[in-house]
């Protein structure tokens, strides 16, 4: 039951890339190009995402496990501190570059754009850029990684 | 500022928000999980042992949604995706992307739906910030460059 759920949570996720308009790299850009001709659907999308989102998650913040028995993995961090911030300075520059975020690039992928596989491989790398550093140069501080 | 009509979707954005939000809604209330790519994947590269399954099935299920979407959806959402950078410039923002999502623990997804779903300030924070640094690289690439 959690396998088919996960799939397709997948399925739904990827398919609402596909009709917001978030995997297309022009229409992104059109929306962070404010002071240029601007295309506020983007806004739109975060605003539906958000009211559902918003909902379910009030929900589960008042249970102890999920609907399917499961254990609720809710974030624990919330310090605002550095590497967020120079985290999300790093991938903002990226977004704007391209027009590309991690879930519009995989699905892409998956539709078979070269250019997005590309772009895949690249994330990938800055990831594992990310595992190196974090083990090499970060070591001896606590893991606050994987969920946001 | 300018409004682009032309190019404003706003039923098949909000729609496309709707279905986002239900599926993030549905990870948090089916499987306890939060629905952030950046995290999914990069869970992959250095995997924990339990705790690789849930990413598989979920990525399986993203990798059937262009073919089923090509099956429901009407003609004229099937346009390709625009992707007008070069190949130097997509493997630059893939560096980018990968690295500053992992340093700064999300993405659009993880941080920008869920985050704010859960009223976190943390993820406010992330989410402002990236925005924010795109507009700024969008501003210097288009209008100052």
């Amino acid at each position: 039951m959690q396998k088919i759920s996960e799939f397709v949570v997948g399925l739904l996720f990827g398919m609402g890339l596909l009709l917001s308009g978030m995997a297309d790299p022009a229409k992104v850009l059109g929306f962070l190009d404010l002071f240029g001709s601007w295309d506020p659907s983007l806004a739109l999308v975060m605003g539906g995402a958000i009211l559902v989102g918003f909902f379910a998650f009030t929900l589960a913040k008042k249970r102890t496990t999920s609907f399917l028995g499961g254990a609720l993995h809710l974030p624990q961090a919330n310090q605002i501190d550095r590497r967020l911030v120079i985290g999300s300075l790093l991938f903002g520059a990226g977004w704007g570059l391209a027009g590309f975020c991690p879930g519009p690039a995989l699905v892409s992928l998956f539709a078979g754009q070269p250019k997005a596989a590309v772009f895949v491989v690249a994330m990938v790398a800055g990831m594992i850029l990310f595992e190196l550093a974090d083990r090499y140069i970060h070591q001896p501080r606590a893991r606050q990684v994987g969920a946001p | 500022m300018v409004i682009d009509w032309v190019n404003f979707t706003p039923w098949a954005s909000l729609g496309g928000g709707l279905v986002l939000g239900l599926a993030a809604a549905l990870f948090v209330l089916l499987n306890g999980r939060i629905l952030g790519i950046s995290g999914i994947l990069g869970g992959l590269l250095l995997p924990r042992l339990g705790d690789i399954g849930w990413r598989i099935s979920f990525l399986l299920g993203m990798a059937a949604a262009p073919t089923v979407f090509a099956w429901l959806a009407p003609a004229d959402f099937l346009a390709a995706p625009r992707i007008e950078a070069g190949y130097a410039l997509i493997v630059a923002a893939g560096l980018l992307v990968g690295l500053g999502t992992r340093y700064g623990s999300g993405c659009t997804s993880g941080h920008g739906v869920c985050g704010l779903s859960r009223l976190s300030p943390r993820s406010l924070v992330a989410t402002l910030t990236f925005m924010g640094a795109g507009f700024a690289i969008v501003f210097v690439v288009r209008h100052l460059l």
